[in-house]
């Protein structure tokens, strides 16, 4: 198990101010000087030393994605790093703690990364029903800007680095990288075709780099303790520590970072309690936020939370977002509720993503019921396939993924409901003749 | 894609400015972009107007805004109808936003749908005929550990139940505001009964910077 003191998070469950003052009494802004004056090479060998892998969900190198960035401007176009705080995914909640409670944390790393990829502007992009939060980050910002840790001269280090918050109004999409740079810019939030890449083409036309709130958040503590020390927890390519959210049946549901490739029956029993019932009572579970395919109890016993184990059994680890379901769950009815949040949530631009989501949650609901036909199970299975991977943005997949790992493990659920349904069906035509 | 309904001609007021606070509010957001870039102010202005009309966006208000910023009023409509969080037509005092999601529906969320219907004697989309309360039901707010959650206004209540969430619309309606959080004295997303783990704040790491690397024989630099 993860000891405190190897901790980045230490304020998560804000047992201490979010305020400069607390901060700084946990280490940060610690001679931020310093590692400014190693240079933007050095952040960036730092963080692609440390194995830092992005936090949002999509899990790409974060080291390697800011070398991506131009070193020189010779057409005067800036360049900006933008932090998704759109936190949305159902089942995370874990940038919502950062936001609260550790606010400096990200505000350092902001600059720091900043500094990494030749960015003399932030913006920090937060939903907006996190009215709170904004109010935290707004506050710590602002702290930040009247001791001269950012803006002119951040730090007293001679490199100028602005930061400023933009609260969203609503739409899970504007967590998509590019779509949330159209809603920056003042429009509906429809994700961008790539290319061109938002390195080379971003907010404003500018060289952008998008990073989620984690991932910015820990780069402080990786450079002031060594991307070894990071790199020494969790599997091989599967470095560092993480945040799990630990949500649905279980005894205690909680926030906690652990380290990765944590065994997932070791994270939920160590920390949550374990599954309502026992673990004999589990019935499935989602180990990385709506968007990736259910597992089934089976492979619940063994599997490890980290990228690479979890893709290996065909699902993901997300945002670390574990939802838990127990014996009781009507698992269809849950899958069914995501697909109705999908279908609410598709911005409407590709065509299979519009109007497959509709689709899908339609159908959806009659399996719920059992009201189909056997061979409808293939056909929405050979649906999904229709809208995975032919879509702008990954929401088509995001919508496609928990009904591929619902019929993938639980067809016998889906064909027994459609035969009682017929039986039921059956009794009483026969009743009413 | 929201398809949120719209309040009609009659309950739009004629016109709609800034008053001199808010005025000074959105030109300091406005100083957040780059010249020329002051489309970007749409989603925070919008806010600002919104809580200005009393939690509700009249056209008047999207006219407004767009003049503000210079942008056509068509490009003002169509964000103001994506995004969920603009109210197109009037809602009560107090918005209740029900999150139903799967986090929050295994924990219960439809016994806090029940609970507001029963109490209120509406149904979702609905506002009470005093005006206070509307209810909405919403895609996940995004605190699925405290599951189920109920938004009211800005703020989240959390690990509700059919009872707290009665209870809480029994204060709110006798004038009195419970504290936002956990229903049931949690430490924000810590474990039910406490931490398990950093109980203690952990004493601050010690670190050192290696100093840079010597630079390679016969560099000039």
């Amino acid at each position: 198990m993860l000891q405190d003191k190897d901790r980045i998070f230490t304020n998560l469950y804000g047992l201490q101010g979010p305020d400069l003052r607390n901060a700084m009494g946990r280490g940060d802004w610690d001679r931020t000087k310093d590692l400014i004056a190693r240079g933007r090479d050095w952040i960036v060998a730092q963080v692609k030393d440390s194995g830092l892998r992005g936090r949002g969900g999509a899990g790409f190198p974060t080291g390697m994605k800011w070398s991506f960035m131009p070193k020189a401007n010779p057409d005067g176009r800036p360049s900006y790093l933008v932090v998704n705080a759109d936190e949305s995914e159902p089942g995370t909640c874990k940038d919502r703690e950062i936001l609260r409670h550790d606010p400096h944390k990200l505000v350092e790393g902001c600059l720091l990364a900043g500094v990494g990829m030749g960015a003399r502007a932030g913006y920090i992009y937060i939903r907006g029903e996190f009215y709170n939060e904004a109010s935290s980050i707004q506050r710590a910002i602002d702290e930040a800007y009247e001791a001269g840790l950012v803006g002119r001269n951040a730090c007293g280090s001679g490199y100028d680095f602005d930061l400023y918050l933009h609260r969203g109004a609503g739409a899970y999409i504007c967590g998509e990288e590019t779509a949330l740079l159209e809603s920056l810019e003042g429009r509906k939030g429809q994700p961008r075709l790539k290319p061109p890449f938002p390195a080379a083409c971003g907010l404003y036309g500018c060289p952008t780099t998008i990073n989620n709130v984690e991932t910015i958040a820990v780069v402080p503590t990786i450079l002031r303790r060594g991307a070894s020390w990071f790199s020494g927890f969790g599997r091989p390519k599967n470095a560092g520590t993480k945040l799990f959210c630990i949500s649905g049946h279980v005894n205690r549901p909680c926030n906690v970072e652990e380290e990765m490739s944590i065994p997932l029956r070791e994270l939920i029993e160590r920390h949550a309690g374990g599954v309502r019932g026992g673990w004999d009572n589990l019935l499935g579970i989602i180990p990385g936020g709506s968007s990736v395919p259910v597992l089934p109890h089976s492979i619940c016993d063994t599997v490890l939370m980290d990228f690479d184990a979890l893709r290996e059994v065909r699902s993901g680890l997300g945002t670390a977002a574990v939802i838990v379901m127990d014996k009781s769950t009507d698992i269809v009815k849950a899958i069914a509720r995501l697909s109705r949040f999908y279908m609410h949530e598709s911005c409407g631009q590709c065509t299979p993503c519009r109007e497959g989501t509709g689709w899908m949650w339609r159908v959806m609901t009659r399996m719920v019921e059992g009201r189909a036909e056997l061979d409808e199970i293939d056909t929405l299975e050979d649906v999904t396939r229709q809208v995975e991977g032919h879509t702008i943005c990954a929401l088509g997949d995001a919508a496609a993924w928990p009904i591929q790992g619902l019929i993938r493990h639980f067809r016998p659920e889906l064909e027994k409901r459609i035969k009682d349904y017929k039986q039921r069906a059956g009794r009483t035509a026969l009743a009413a003749e | 894609m929201s398809a949120a309904p719209h309040a009609g001609q009659a309950a739009q007021p004629a016109t709609f400015a800034f008053d001199a606070a808010n005025l000074e509010r959105a030109r300091a957001i406005i100083a957040r972009y780059p010249a020329g870039r002051q489309a970007s102010a749409v989603l925070p202005l919008l806010d600002i107007a919104q809580r200005q009309a009393g939690n509700w966006l009249p056209r008047a208000a999207m006219d407004y805004v767009a003049g503000m910023l210079d942008m056509a009023p068509i490009r003002v409509y169509e964000v103001a109808t994506f995004y969920s969080m603009f109210n197109l037509q009037p809602v009560g005092a107090w918005f209740f936003q029900i999150c139903t999601t799967t986090p929050c529906w295994l924990r219960g969320s439809d016994k806090v749908v029940e609970a507001c219907q029963r109490k209120l004697g509406i149904g979702i989309g609905e506002t009470t005929a005093d005006g206070k309360f509307t209810l909405k039901e919403v895609e996940c707010l995004g605190a699925c550990v405290n599951a189920p959650i109920i938004q009211v206004n800005d703020d989240f209540y959390e690990d509700l139940d059919g009872p707290s969430t009665e209870k809480l619309i029994d204060e709110l309606a006798a004038g009195r505001v419970l504290p936002r959080g956990s229903a049931i004295g949690r430490q924000k997303s810590a474990p039910e009964g406490g931490p398990q783990v950093l109980k203690a704040m952990p004493p601050r790491y010690e670190w050192t910077l290696e100093p840079p690397p010597a630079p390679p024989a016969g560099s000039d630099d």
